[in-house]
């Protein structure tokens, strides 16, 4: 499946100041369900924005899912290891 | 069965047969055991102060392909970055795993599981608290990680498993993977009302 790096919905992100993001990957074992929870749960995301980005890991095979400083973006990877979601950084793209 | 359900009064409850208690505790100790035996880090201290001080962990991925999984690296294009981070962060990654998975084991025995399986009839009774249901959550997750990375599970296969004849042991493993994931699917359900 192709990689979309362009950048969906960046209104409320300035990268300027976050120039690190949080990449969840699709895989074939975690059930959407999950992955919206997980998401609600450790961001506080709203179900709405959850399940957007879980359908965005589920069809483009991953989604930007945080952004920040790079130490802060760690933690939100190590964060979702703990849940079993496949997470990297990566540094945000430009502009 | 019928999975988890929302109690009145906030817990979740679930009903299991014995035997179904007994798969679920055999499934969450070789989770345990998986996690607490192919060394994490290398520990060499003799001196108490320097153990407490021993901040190192391992920096390359584990061999085991279950392990690789559970612990990805967190860098698709920096070995080096990505070394340091798994140095920090696996162990602690690998022990609260384990804990869940402990904890796991712990409720169902509290709930009536005994240490060997006997009687038939055996009805294990289970109510989970907000934190053990998240803890229950993710050990499910790996769980089901383990087994489908053992199983070779891909997306949309679903067919290829149904297509095995009933005698291949990894159609009863599948269909064992396809119950936790029933259950997990219950337990978002009955916490996310």
């Amino acid at each position: 499946m192709p990689v979309e790096t362009e950048q969906p919905e960046t209104d409320d992100l300035t990268f300027v100041d976050r120039p690190w993001v949080t990449v969840v990957w699709n895989d074939p074992v975690n059930l959407m369900s999950y992955v919206t929870y997980v998401f609600q749960t450790y961001f506080h995301y709203s179900r709405k924005k959850a399940e957007k980005l879980m359908l965005e890991v589920h069809e483009d095979g991953r989604s930007v899912v945080s952004s920040g400083s790079r130490e802060e973006m760690e933690r939100d990877v190590q964060a979702m290891h703990e849940y079993g979601l496949w997470a990297t950084t990566e540094k945000a793209p430009e502009g | 069965m019928n999975g988890f359900e929302r109690r009145r009064g906030g817990g979740v409850v679930a009903t299991f047969s014995g035997f179904e208690a007994d798969l679920l505790r055999s499934l969450a100790s070789q989770l345990v055991e998986l996690l607490r035996n192919e060394v994490a880090a290398p520990t060499s201290a003799s001196d108490p102060l320097e153990d407490l001080l021993d901040f190192s962990g391992p920096t390359t991925e584990p061999d085991d392909p279950v392990l690789a999984r559970l612990f990805p690296s967190a860098y698709t294009d920096d070995d080096e970055a990505a070394g340091e981070f798994r140095r920090y962060t696996e162990r602690g990654l690998r022990d609260g795993k384990a804990q869940s998975a402990e904890q796991m084991i712990d409720t169902l025995e509290e709930a009536g599981l005994p240490p060997e399986l006997g009687e038939d009839g055996l009805v294990v009774d289970v109510e989970l608290s907000g934190d053990e249901a998240m803890s229950w959550l993710k050990s499910f997750t790996d769980i089901r990680l383990a087994l489908a990375t053992r199983l070779g599970v891909e997306e949309g296969d679903e067919a290829y498993w149904d297509s095995l004849p009933e005698e291949d042991p990894r159609s009863a493993v599948h269909d064992i993977y396809d119950w936790v994931g029933y259950l997990q699917e219950t337990l978002v359900r009955a916490l996310s009302r």
